[in-house]
């Protein structure tokens, strides 16, 4: 079968060879993937721009122009979730990528019991966000929780209410954000760097190049598509983030930890579809105009490495 | 790296992995394994009752045995859409790599999209409304295939890239057509990359809490995600019932992880990062 293959001169007539090819790799394979995403990703973006400007009950809608939009940026509650969104996004991303690739780099020397550490690296990925919140908010309680006991063992004062107070909530969810997802970003790194071929190692170390400098020179500048890869996908989710900002702190106290997504949900559930909408519409330009530039700024810095 | 180095890190690693890592799981178990006054103390300790099978017990049967309906839901609902996932993913990673097109723009261009949008949800509840499959566990297995297939496509589009096309046409040779090709030949030659995306996306559909909670809500239809909040209420919250519930939804992800952890990050070298 496969000499028969190689063997076959390749001088067929340019025709015949597009005939053949459309027949082997038909566009209907499209069809399927394609019908389920048109239908219920592109068609409710798209009619998101209307709505958006409406008041909307679901069965019908009034046009009120920018109402909505006006409303999500004059009332504090709602323009403040704009900066959490920000703020929460690029803090988990960033520490993602550092811890992650410290991690990584520790976890693919010949350390002893490094499967073990792989795993346990990786567990908080298998425990829903909803599972981890619920976990770190009894272990962030500010009075009982493991947590301020500890803490209070060693300072001998009371620790801060991590959840409760208005300046400390957002970055605390943040901080179990990056508990919950640096597992996969250890992941992505430890593929990266076990992809760099052994030579330029050995090639280094023959020049007499210390842990730093390998460091420095081989792994930092070839295991950037992994950082890439990295950012992108913890900015995303960092920016849309919902499940675990609702199961600890629902967004308070106040408004101090609400984000673009959790006013989402909160303007549907009082059943504000239209505002609602508009908050969807004010996410869909943050991410975008984000992770849009930023992701081909790196894809350019990746081709020219 | 010297010997004393290799154990220096490695002890210096279990023991950091140890506090950061592993205290939060024990504490999960520790407890689920205690009575509900012990529990309340939110203290880290051995449970000085250990009564960890009767919470078990007392987990499956609370609402009328609410979580073992939620079991069935969310196993099917992992198991459907993520197949779907997986045999339409490839289905056009495969074309979109094979076959050059005036489509491949057009096709790139919403893979990307499908990253990067954030998903519009009560047009999403609208059309599924339209539709007859709003409140309905086929809406919300085709909503996770909806969401799910850009990365899917994205990471085995760059494994199918590195199959040769000589396989392709000896299959043609033989008389395969267009079916046979896909389904007998390629599909069987993903299998790499299919392990890696089974792993994540059942890791991500399994413990999804926002897209049923928009899509399918009602205790009926319940997910396992949606009966932790069983044991909160804004006055009294049973913290050993809570606890074991976290423990007994999240072992079926444990145990996937642990069978297939190897294949993982050989899939993710083949695939993800690489391209």
């Amino acid at each position: 079968m496969h000499s028969e293959a190689t063997a076959r001169p390749k001088t067929a007539a340019p025709r015949a060879v597009a005939r053949h090819v459309e027949r082997s790799y038909p566009l209907w394979f499209y069809i399927p993937g394609g019908l389920v995403y048109v239908v219920l990703f592109i068609v409710p973006t798209l009619l998101s721009f209307y709505f958006a400007f409406t008041r909307w009950t679901l069965f019908d809608s009034t046009f009120v122009g920018f109402d909505n939009f006006i409303q999500f940026f004059a009332e504090p509650g709602l323009i403040g979730s704009l900066k959490n969104t920000l703020v929460y996004g690029v803090v988990t991303s960033a520490s993602k990528v550092v811890l992650g690739m410290l991690l990584a780099v520790l976890l693919s020397g010949p350390i002893i019991a490094r499967g073990y550490l792989r795993s346990v690296t990786f567990f908080p990925v298998l425990v829903s966000a909803v599972g981890v919140g619920l976990t770190f908010q009894v272990l962030l309680d500010p009075f009982n929780g493991v947590v301020n006991q500890v803490w209070t063992a060693i300072t001998g004062a009371d620790g801060p209410g991590w959840l409760t107070n208005p300046d400390l909530a957002l970055l605390s969810v943040a901080a179990i954000d990056v508990w919950k997802g640096v597992g996969l970003a250890t992941l992505i790194y430890i593929a990266g760097i076990a992809a760099i071929p052994n030579e330029y190692f050995e090639a280094a170390r023959v020049d007499g190049a210390g842990a730093w400098q390998q460091f420095r020179s081989i792994i930092l500048p070839l295991s950037f598509p992994a950082t890439s890869t990295v950012i992108l996908l913890s900015l995303i989710g960092g920016l849309r983030s919902f499940d675990l900002i609702w199961s600890t702190t629902q967004g308070g106290p106040g408004f101090s930890s609400d984000v673009i997504a959790s006013v989402i949900y909160k303007q549907y559930q009082a059943g504000f579809y239209g505002l609602s909408t508009a908050g969807n519409v004010i996410l869909f330009l943050v991410v975008t105009a984000i992770v849009y530039p930023l992701s081909r700024w790196l894809n350019s810095k990746e081709t020219s490495l | 790296m010297r010997k004393s180095a290799r154990w220096g890190i490695g002890i210096g690693g279990i023991l950091f992995t140890t506090v950061f890592f592993l205290v939060p799981f024990a504490f999960i178990f520790t407890m689920s394994a205690k009575t509900g006054p012990e529990a309340a103390r939110l203290q880290f300790s051995w449970p000085t009752e250990f009564v960890l099978w009767e919470n078990i017990v007392a987990v499956f049967q609370a609402r009328n045995y609410m979580l073992i309906v939620a079991f069935i839901n969310s196993f099917t609902l992992t198991v459907f859409s993520v197949a779907l996932m997986v045999v339409f993913g490839a289905m056009v990673a495969y074309v979109l790599d094979r076959r050059k097109s005036k489509l491949n723009g057009l096709i790139n261009a919403a893979i990307l999209a499908g990253l990067i949008v954030p998903p519009a949800v009560v047009p999403t509840i609208w059309v599924m409304q339209s539709l007859g499959i709003f409140k309905t566990l086929f809406g919300l297995i085709l909503i996770e295939v909806a969401f799910g297939l850009s990365f899917t496509i994205l990471v085995m589009r760059a494994f199918i890239a590195t199959i040769p096309r000589e396989i392709d046409e000896a299959a043609i040779v033989d008389g395969a057509g267009p079916l046979r090709l896909f389904f007998r030949v390629i599909l069987p030659l993903l299998k790499p990359t299919i392990v890696t995306i089974v792993v994540v996306q059942s890791i991500f559909v399994f413990n999804d809490f926002q897209n049923p909670l928009y899509f399918l809500p009602g205790d009926a239809n319940a997910t396992v995600q949606l009966t932790l909040f069983n044991f909160q209420s804004q006055f009294v919250t049973s913290y050993n019932l809570l606890f074991t519930n976290i423990l007994v939804i999240t072992i079926p992800m444990l145990v996937m992880y642990l069978i297939f952890q190897r294949q993982i990050v050989s899939g993710m070298t083949a695939g993800a990062v690489k391209g």
